[in-house]
């Protein structure tokens, strides 16, 4: 049987800053009959952590977020908020704030009203509204937007007055499902810069779902990976990056060209011909991939340096790209994979031409070896 | 200040504006043959018999029968739209929030009467309700009552019937509305801490209100004109509007006062729409995004 626990007291403080809920999800499975949509998922998240679940459309995230919401019942597992059982504790009672990706917002209110809705629910007394409502709209930059209809807003404004809305309430954990996918590039990386601020204000723990690695790497303090269902990493953006678990993660996070190698010794791989030493404990196993980020590959500038991995393929395309350059280089054994090259005098004066022969250098530190990301039966 | 591209684009839209009325002129025909004319005819009538005359309106007026009529048929109406509305609802909430496939099953139990003729359905109620029906035949043998209950030939009789038939007008524009409510604001409304009935009082129904709204209006103007069932149930003795009609056609072929009754009728609907308008603030339940 579930505990469920009392419902914490809403009124608190004004300050907006409730500290976090540590979120605990055990083993927590979800199965649409066949179809396994989360598949044994255990993760704990500490008070005031700023998570995000990253995976591609159908790895689960969407599901588990729908668990931790209440709008979904997990198939086995549990859920505990700051060590209550919460599993069977019904939306309404888990007094978390949500933002929906399309953001919910209600067309029929007004921002103020939309705004003032947990309060109406919270049965507060209305002559406290206003004065929480002007705090909780300042506090998203939409001073004097009450009386406001929806329809009258732009995206950026209805994401703002959806997040005024799930904060007002001061919760402590606070949900948000893509809640920037419908902003255009520039407004959603603003968007992401203010969130976080607004994270280390308030203080609370926030669960993120996003497709977009960037944005995951942008805001979190860990990033949780999923995929077909499965909790495949969670950890800190850049140990994600540097030490990603499986080829999987390698691909997700950051631009990386993965190419199957071979394992030579502890401490180097072969990949065609050519030996790679890497710094880097080499896993055992058969399938092994190398992740080259494309930013890690220098272009060798004539000293040669033994430590160094040193690979010479022919350039086979040039694409400009602003503020760096992508080149595509083919290795003799036909191999290909992408180096990248801030676009400044310097690095255009050493690029051979389209069909040149250029020399790259990987550091050991810099050569990552993962085990092969199995594929789903 | 035009230049010749904005010239051009006035030129252009002209077109299409004249490409639109060419479409439309087809429609438009039908409905100048079907509609404007014949009302224009019933206008006509009404006021000249022999020279102008208001001598049809001045005997709506003065008699009692129409009064009573007119008075009736309003009742009638507005507690039709009222149990169809009540009873509407909950149907097709439960068709708009139940898993597809049982949606489809209670709209299609909802449909399937309108595949019999509105004169079967009348004559089976009277199967059921007459004072011989299966309902007062199971009533007495059950012991529940002494002697048959009048449940026809008056006007219960007339409004159970009529509700069965117009009950589909109601709940289809209620379902066609409900299902446009994105599920998103219900789960946005409990995550936010509003319990079910919350919920449902603060965002479901309000949200439903253009669907209200639209299947009050269908119910109640469809009942205002119903003809065959009231005739039928009614038993001469609960006398609609309608009915008024087509007796002073076929008894005492009167077409001038015939037409009149449809005139004040079209007038008196006409000016209930535009008072509730004025009170129901209709652009907001209609036009919400």
């Amino acid at each position: 049987m579930a505990r469920i626990g009392a419902r914490p007291s809403t009124q608190r403080g004004r300050s907006l800053d409730q500290g976090g809920e540590s979120v605990d999800i055990k083993a927590a499975s979800k199965s649409y009959g066949a179809v396994r949509a989360l598949d044994d998922v255990t993760l704990n998240v500490a008070p005031r952590e700023f998570v995000s679940l990253l995976g591609p459309s159908g790895s689960g995230k969407t599901t588990l977020l729908g668990i931790l919401g209440g709008f979904v019942q997990p198939s086995s597992g549990s859920i505990h908020f700051g060590g209550r059982d919460v599993t069977f504790l019904p939306p309404h009672k888990r007094d978390i704030g949500v933002v929906f990706q399309n953001y919910a917002l209600f067309p029929h209110m007004t921002v103020g009203e939309n705004v003032a809705f947990p309060l109406r629910a919270r049965r507060i007394a209305k002559a406290d509204w206003a004065a929480r409502v002007r705090a909780a709209l300042a506090m998203v930059g939409l001073s004097g937007y009450e009386a406001r209809g929806i329809a009258q807003l732009s995206g950026g404004q209805r994401q703002r007055v959806a997040l005024a809305r799930a904060m007002i309430f001061e919760p402590r954990l606070i949900l948000m499902d893509e809640p920037l996918s419908a902003l255009d590039k520039q407004l959603r990386e603003a968007m992401q810069i203010e969130l976080r601020e607004l994270h280390k204000r308030i203080g609370a723990t926030i669960i993120y779902v996003t497709h977009d690695q960037r944005e995951a790497l942008t805001m979190s303090d860990r990033v949780a990976i999923l995929k077909d269902g499965r909790l495949v990493q969670i950890d800190r953006p850049e140990r994600l990056h540097d030490y990603p678990a499986d080829s999987f993660v390698a691909s997700f996070i950051g631009e990386a060209s993965l190419l199957p190698v071979r394992r030579v010794d502890a401490s180097s791989v072969a990949l065609g011909s050519a030996v790679l030493k890497s710094a880097r404990a080499i896993p055992n196993g058969e399938a092994l991939m190398l992740a080259v980020h494309s930013e890690k590959l220098l272009i060798a500038d004539g000293v040669a340096d033994a430590a160094l991995n040193r690979l010479t393929g022919k350039v086979t395309d040039i694409v400009y790209q602003g503020e760096s350059l992508r080149v595509f280089l083919q290795l003799a054994d036909g191999t290909c994979l992408s180096l990248r090259q801030p676009s400044h005098y310097q690095a255009s004066r050493l690029l051979p031409p389209v069909g040149g022969e250029l020399t790259v250098t990987l550091h050991p530190e810099d050569t990552i070896v993962v085990p092969k990301a199995q594929e789903k039966a | 200040m035009s230049s010749p591209v904005q010239d051009l684009s006035v030129l252009h839209q002209r077109r299409e504006q004249r490409l639109m009325l060419a479409l439309a002129l087809p429609a438009l025909l039908v409905i100048l043959l079907l509609v404007v004319l014949p009302v224009g005819w019933l206008a006509w009538q009404s006021v000249y018999h022999n020279g102008f005359t208001l001598e049809n309106y001045r005997r709506i007026w003065s008699e009692d029968i129409y009064w009573r009529s007119f008075a009736l048929t309003f009742e009638i109406s507005l507690l039709v739209t009222l149990l169809a509305l009540l009873l509407g609802y909950p149907i097709a909430y439960a068709a708009s929030v139940a898993p597809k496939r049982w949606g489809i099953i209670i709209l299609a139990l909802v449909v399937l009467p309108f595949w019999t003729s509105v004169l079967v359905r009348a004559y089976a109620w009277l199967a059921l309700l007459q004072r011989t029906g299966v309902i007062n035949q199971l009533l007495l043998q059950l012991g529940v009552i002494d002697e048959p209950l009048a449940l026809v030939h008056n006007t219960f009789g007339t409004v159970v019937a009529t509700l069965h038939i117009l009950l589909p007008f109601m709940v289809l524009p209620l379902y066609a509305t409900m299902q446009q409510i994105p599920r998103d604001l219900m789960q946005a409304g409990a995550s936010l801490g509003a319990g079910p009935m919350l919920t449902f009082w603060r965002i479901f129904l309000p949200l439903s209100l253009p669907g209200v709204l639209a299947g009050c209006t269908l119910v109640f103007v469809l009942t205002l004109g119903f003809y065959i069932t009231p005739e039928l149930l009614g038993g001469g003795r609960t006398i609609m509007i309608s009915m008024l009609v087509s007796r002073n056609v076929e008894l005492y072929d009167q077409w001038g006062a015939a037409s009149a009754v449809g005139v004040v009728l079209l007038v008196a609907v006409g000016a209930i729409f535009f008072a509730v308008s004025r009170f129901i603030p209709l652009d907001r339940v209609l036009g919400q995004k």
